[in-house]
């Protein structure tokens, strides 16, 4: 525990604060991004393919991971234990399966000749939906260190666990919207 | 006097202070329990502080060595630099009647790395870093920072990108070579010259890890500047010097990631063949598979980090200067809020001008006069800031100590500096002053030397806080004179060489007879350089010198002033203040204000009189 679990007196406790911080940097890291692509995509000389099915399956997936983790929240602030732990593990398996069929994305781009050397439009969509992978890796990461609190603590439900798990709600709500954000932005740049 | 102060202020403290009770839960044994965790691992933001400050130290020396060495191989091709090859090896080549030269490539690999490690190590991270970390949990009260141990993950982030900068310094081919700015295709190609192969691997490398620095350090000083202000600090009761960290660290946080992002790409293109910014390259006649990109994306991608950059080095600077100057004017700052709005101001502008660093890329005329314009508009908010500090000294009870020599030089350096800008905002002068020797003028004055000018007046000023003892005087003053005669001897002429056409970065200028004329200015150059980096050794001397062996402080608050940070003991401990947190009454420049009394300072956690009651509410 840190000194500002001492010190604070305003209402939104100063790591939330910290991580709406970062996902604003997370936010111009990708704006930039996508105005390369506005750019490069003004200048011409630009490929136009047909987005495969699998993006669109999958970014229900990790819709519907946000909805089964808010749910998990739900039931923990209600004091659910079967409910919180069970909606935890399903969103950790849909994080988990959001990755894996990123992963099978690609190779389907990659079979319809849309190549990382070829044309910048297909680079342009690996390279950010790549780097939007990893940030849901590091959401991921953060599932499992609620994964353990969860099965190693004694269920009890404390203000200081409530935030930490919101912290994780938080973190995965943004890169669930980021994705579809950044999805919506190419099919509609086509 | 004084020491009755003191004790009259301690008692305010212990009386009408707020109890946090901190120090009832021993938690802070926890982060310093041996010495590995209080001086190395610590997160202790005082200590963070001296982390980034002697690291910094050390890149400058670096940094500036290296701008001497090409300074010597520019001003005088002719002499003998036979003697720098213990040190550099096979980059010197002696010629058959014994004459030591400086190999070009690496001249152009000295001129990068100089520019990398002062932008980034010294003035971003030795001079933000620093600053930020000391004062910003000590003027507002706070413990610490928001988070201690992403703070200590900040530093050594740092300490990372420094290591593999440096490596990379030892590399058989060389450092990174093709400028500070690091434009493709010289970066984006391994084989475009000998820098661009493992030396801008690890360039590029270090300054990923020295982005997320800037950004663990930025969410830091933002949410700790929000969240954990002691009771009655309001934001308009925030010395300068946060508003300045504060404001630097959003403009960091929103501009970093977008290097980041080019940084990426360029990764991409290197590693992986994309071509996000190369097209239709040929290398010893030979064409290259990448077609369709475009390398002024990525100078899009650079100076949108490139601009704000600038600022983010020069904010810390001017709330340091706004500080020191109006405690040794023992007045308060002229225009306290003007100040502030400026800030932001300049902040929101520095966004929004990024393009005139690419006037002659091929950008549109049409879209590049939107750019000038808001140049020039920056131009306002700046004149506030000169106007406001030289109104802080007009007529004030001026103690001319080194802390305020220096803030009063950086107003002088950003003056001179910052009328230059107005001319290369205009893209039609910048068609001829573009890439020349004028270009390197205007932003070592405004930004290099007064940048540096705001940190000496910082590090003089708050040393006896770091260390609990003063630099040597008589030390400061003659490196202040000197530094300021020699600056002005190094950068000035530098303006006649830009109007003739002389291009910056070049070599040798051997073959332009146009130029011929100006040997004896460069050779002039060099030797003021060579004094003033002695003047500076002068001042590491002091520094190292001081902490050890420096007049003590005896009392806390040395320099009478009002902030908070002279409230705390003067050996620093763990939470910052021994007992209960100093409550804030008043905002940060009463000084001078009670012509009857003999204290002409009232510190902020003192409560308001009467008579300030009666006349103020
Ligand atoms: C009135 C304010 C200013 C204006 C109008 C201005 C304008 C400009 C322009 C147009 C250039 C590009 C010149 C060229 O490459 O042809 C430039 C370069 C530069 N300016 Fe300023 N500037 C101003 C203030 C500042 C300040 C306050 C700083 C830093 C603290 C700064 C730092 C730089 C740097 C580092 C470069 C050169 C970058 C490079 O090419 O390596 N400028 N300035
Ligand atoms: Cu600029």
């Amino acid at each position: 525990m840190s000194q500002v679990e001492y010190q604070r007196r305003n209402k939104i406790h100063p790591h939330k604060f910290a991580l709406w911080v970062a996902m604003a940097s997370i936010i111009m890291m990708f704006a930039a991004l996508t105005s390369a692509y506005l750019v490069r995509q003004a200048a011409g000389n630009w490929l136009e393919y047909r987005m495969p099915g699998l993006f669109y399956i999958n970014t229900a997936v990790i819709l519907l991971s946000s909805f089964t983790l808010h749910g998990a929240y739900l039931g923990f602030k209600a004091g659910k234990e079967l409910l919180y732990k069970v909606l935890l593990v399903i969103s950790f398996i849909l994080g988990i399966a959001f990755v894996v069929l990123q992963y099978y994305g690609w190779m389907a781009l990659y079979d319809i000749g849309i190549y990382l050397t070829g044309n910048p439009s297909g680079a342009f969509f690996y390279m950010i939906s790549g780097l939007h992978a990893v940030h849901v890796l590091g959401g991921i990461a953060a599932l499992v260190v609620a994964l353990i609190h969860a099965f190693v603590l004694k269920f009890k439900v404390t203000r200081k666990r409530k935030n930490r798990f919101q912290l994780v709600l938080h973190y995965w709500h943004f890169v669930d919207v980021l994705w579809i954000y950044l999805f919506v932005f190419v099919l509609l740049q086509h | 006097m004084a020491s009755q102060v003191a004790v009259e202020q301690d008692a305010i403290i212990r009386e009408e202070g707020y109890d946090d009770h901190f120090h009832e839960h021993h938690h802070g044994d926890k982060y310093q329990s041996n010495f590995i965790t209080t001086y190395i691992f610590s997160q202790d933001h005082k200590i963070i502080a001296r982390q980034f400050l002697i690291t910094g130290i050390f890149w400058a020396i670096v940094g500036s060595a290296m701008s001497i060495i090409f300074r010597m191989q520019l001003g005088f091709p002719e002499e003998s630099l036979a003697w720098l090859k213990p040190i550099l090896g096979k980059w010197i080549t002696i010629s058959a009647d014994g004459v030591g030269t400086l190999a070009p490539e690496f001249y152009y690999a000295l001129v990068t790395m100089h520019g990398t490690i002062i932008v980034f190590f010294v003035l971003t991270a030795g001079l933000s870093g620093t600053f930020s970390n000391l004062l910003i949990p000590l003027q507002l009260g706070a413990r610490d920072m928001a988070s201690p141990f992403l703070n200590m993950l900040s530093y050594w982030f740092f300490f990372l990108a420094s290591i593999v900068m440096f490596f990379s310094l030892f590399l058989n081919t060389g450092p990174f070579s093709g400028g500070w700015t690091a434009y493709p295709p010289l970066s984006a190609l391994p084989q475009a010259s000998t820098g661009s192969g493992a030396g801008m691997t690890l360039w590029i490398v270090s300054l990923v890890f020295f982005v997320v620095s800037v950004l663990l350090g930025g969410i830091n000083y933002i949410t700790t500047v929000l969240n954990l202000r002691t009771k009655g600090m309001s934001l308009w009761r925030m010395p300068l010097t946060i508003w300045a960290f504060f404001i630097t660290a959003i403009i960091g946080l929103l501009s970093f990631p977008v290097l980041a992002s080019g940084f990426f790409l360029l990764m991409f293109d290197r590693g992986l063949g994309t071509s996000f910014f190369l097209s239709e390259i040929y290398i010893a006649g030979e064409a290259l598979p990448q077609v369709g990109g475009s390398p002024i994306l990525y100078q899009h991608l650079f100076w949108f980090l490139g601009h704000p950059e600038v600022y983010i080095i020069i904010l810390p600077a001017m709330g340091i200067v706004s500080e020191v100057m109006s405690v040794h004017a023992r007045k308060p700052i002229f225009g306290y809020r003007a100040m502030v709005y400026s800030i932001l101001a300049i902040a929101f502008l520095s966004f929004i001008v990024w393009a005139h660093h690419m006037f002659m890329a091929g950008v549109n005329p049409f879209i590049s006069n939107f750019f000038v314009i808001f140049t020039l508009i920056i131009a306002v908010p700046s004149a506030v800031k000169v106007f406001n500090w030289i109104s802080t000294l007009y007529k004030g009870n001026l103690r001319l100590n080194t802390p305020m020599l220096f803030a009063i030089g950086f107003v002088s350096m950003f003056i001179s500096g910052g009328l230059t800008g107005i001319f290369l905002g205009n893209s039609a002068i910048d068609i001829v002053m573009h890439d020349t020797y004028f270009v390197v003028a205007h932003f070592h004055i405004v930004m290099g030397v007064a940048a540096f000018f705001g940190m000496f007046a910082g590090v003089y000023n708050w040393f006896p806080k770091m260390f609990g003892r003063f630099m040597n005087e008589t030390l400061g003053k003659i490196h202040f004179w000197m530094t300021m005669i020699g600056a002005y001897a190094i950068f000035w002429p530098m303006h006649y060489l830009g109007m003739a056409g002389v291009p910056r970065r070049y070599y040798s200028f051997d073959t332009f007879d146009a130029f011929s004329h100006f040997d004896g200015t460069n050779k002039f150059i060099t030797i003021a350089a060579i004094i003033t980096f002695g003047a500076q050794l002068l001042f590491v001397v002091n520094f190292f010198y001081s902490i050890w062996y420096g007049k003590k402080m005896t009392t806390k608050n040395p320099w009478q002033s009002t902030t908070l940070e002279w409230t705390t003991p003067i050996k620093g401990i763990h939470g910052n203040w021994p007992g209960k947190l100093p409550v804030v009454h008043r905002w940060a420049y009463d000084y001078s204000k009670d012509e009857t009394s003999d204290v002409d300072f009232i510190p902020q956690h003192h409560p308001l009189t009467e008579n300030e009651v009666r006349t103020e509410h």
